[in-house]
């Protein structure tokens, strides 16, 4: 199932904060959105998740969600938001409850998902007494559990030390090239979007508009810090944005 | 003091352990200081009132009201008194508990509810009950039905503030993340809003079930035989001081039972806060 982006345009009140965003997002890849703060990456990411409309534009479905897909658009949120009175099973089983999905079916699936982002050893546990790495790897067990057709990503990472993101890092590219996955993935890291994506798109400062779009064709797993081609792609998007972010600020002086 | 040493060690360059500043905030389990406090106290009442330096009229002695309480519990009058008044707690405070939970609930979902019950559920709240007590006897008769009434009414208005407030509290992006699941909004509300609104709730309670016992007793000024509200009144009107203070000690220890109970809930159902 692929997602299209047709004409995105939308205001807060007096802020226009996208302008004409159209944009494709093919299956089995992972685009990159990359921009100044406050551009309104988050807010393209709740138009794509069904969760806000757009003033104008439309987010369109192309093809039929996978068979068995219970949550085809599914949200892996930054700040994790795991239910604290749950236990880390309980978090899973949360969302499959609503499908009719208990028992044993229930189990095979959380313990798939919980092996697979190796959290098997603490299923009992509450999100209080794991750690913040472990918390968004339960977050994308959550994710995982409803076999999404799209992950919609917002910068699930940037709540971590820098660690704890090169290991989950890891983690998402052996999900990746075990399963491709479709991601729409929005970070403020460059190291990142350079990691993971097929595309990176830059957005400019607000009214977000689609500033450039960069593609690398060096598959997932073969990426390696330094690199050549993606130190290359690295070094041209951080011009990208370093003038964006210049402009921004000279905006700011001018008034 | 401690600056003139701090300055001397910084002086002499030597190694000054960091003066520790955090710990405190987090409530431990120190329940013998609770009882320390009441021994202390009434250990200070008796020695007054045994060496003549707080009159007999000013306070009981300590021993006497005990005294007192132990002819109550012989001569079976204790449960005569305990056990309308305990129904009466336990059917008011429920009836006004569990309707201002439910309406606290429906306020903090639905605007239109909000808008509609905000204003009139505040222009009830400073209303003391007990003004109301003619009025509930013409509704609900003399007997058991005004008591209930009034108790369910005290309880009410607090619970209702406390769980809409609670409800408001609940974690905005929680309630997001389950509508990005596709939860249905009847699954959200059982399995979300609700236990997040939990622990404002039951320090809610506490509150509102505190007013209830003291409505009891204002329950019970009006034609109740039996009661801890009657006997108090009964004993006051006579100055026995003995037996008033025998009752207000029962309804001291309904309070302190009525507390350690939502404290034991507390533990069971909100172990999972940090
Ligand atoms: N619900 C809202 N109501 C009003 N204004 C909003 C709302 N959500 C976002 N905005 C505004 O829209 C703009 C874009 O916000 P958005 O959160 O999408 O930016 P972002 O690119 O995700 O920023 P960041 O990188 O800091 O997360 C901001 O100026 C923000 O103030
Ligand atoms: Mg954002």
């Amino acid at each position: 199932m692929d997602i299209r982006l047709d004409a995105i345009s939308h205001h807060y009140g007096a802020t226009e904060v996208l302008r004409n965003i159209s944009l494709d997002i093919p299956a089995g890849e992972i685009v990159c959105l990359v921009g100044p703060s406050g551009c309104g990456k988050s807010t393209l990411l709740r138009f794509i998740g069904g969760l806000e409309r757009p003033e104008s534009g439309r987010v369109l479905q192309l093809g039929t969600p996978p068979e068995g897909s219970l949550n085809p658009l599914t949200f892996v949120f930054q700040d994790f938001a795991l239910l604290p009175w749950r236990t880390v099973k309980g978090n899973i089983s949360l969302v499959l409850e609503d499908h009719g999905i208990r028992g044993a079916r229930a189990k095979a699936i959380i313990d798939d998902v919980l092996n697979r982002t190796r959290l098997a050893d603490f299923a009992d546990a509450l999100p209080k007494q794991l750690s913040g790495g472990m918390k968004q790897r339960v977050a994308i067990a959550r994710a995982l559990a409803v076999n999404p057709a799209v992950m919609l990503m917002d910068e699930p990472l940037s709540a971590l030390d820098a660690q704890t993101r090169e290991l989950l890092l890891d983690d998402l590219v052996s999900l990746w090239t075990r399963q491709p996955f479709t991601a729409v993935y929005v970070t403020h890291n460059l190291a990142e979007a350079v990691r993971l994506g097929h595309t990176i798109v830059v957005l400019s400062r607000r009214p977000g508009r689609i500033r450039e779009i960069v593609s690398i064709e060096t598959p997932i797993d073969q990426r390696r810090a330094g690199d050549p081609v993606c130190q290359q792609k690295h070094d041209l998007l951080w011009e990208l944005m370093r003038e964006e972010a210049r402009a921004a600020d000279e905006e700011l002086i001018d008034g | 003091m401690a600056d003139a040493e701090g300055v001397k060690h910084r002086q002499g360059d030597s190694p000054i352990e960091v003066r520790f500043r955090g710990g405190g905030f987090a409530p431990r389990s120190r329940r013998w200081v609770g009882v320390a406090v009441f021994v202390v106290l009434i250990a200070l009442i008796q020695w007054g009132t045994e060496t003549g330096w707080i009159s007999a009229l000013t306070l009981p002695k300590p021993t006497d009201v005990l005294a007192t309480f132990g002819q109550l519990w012989e001569s079976g009058l204790l449960f005569k008194h305990l056990q309308p008044s305990l129904t009466r707690l336990v059917i008011g405070a429920a009836l006004g508990a569990s309707t201002g939970i439910a309406i606290g609930v429906l306020i903090g979902l639905f605007s239109y509810v909000r808008a509609g019950l905000v204003p009139l559920v505040a222009a009830i709240f400073p209303i003391p009950k007990i003004a109301l007590l003619p009025l509930f006897v013409i509704w609900f008769g003399i007997d058991e039905g005004s008591k209930y009434a009034l108790i369910a009414f005290g309880t009410f208005t607090p619970t209702v503030v406390a769980t809409y407030g609670a409800v408001d509290n609940v974690d905005r992006s929680l309630i997001r993340m389950g509508q990005s699941f596709g939860l249905s909004w009847s699954s959200i509300v059982r399995k979300i809003v609700l236990p997040g609104a939990m622990p404002g709730i039951l320090s809610g309670l506490r509150i509102s079930l505190a007013i209830a016992i003291i409505l009891l007793v204002a329950a019970e000024m009006l034609g109740a035989e039996y009661g801890i509200g009657a006997y108090i009144l009964e004993a006051g009107s006579l100055y026995d001081l003995e037996r008033l203070f025998a009752g207000v000690v029962i309804l001291s220890l309904l309070g302190v039972l009525v507390s350690a109970i939502i404290g034991l809930i507390e533990r069971r159902l909100l172990g999972w806060r940090i």
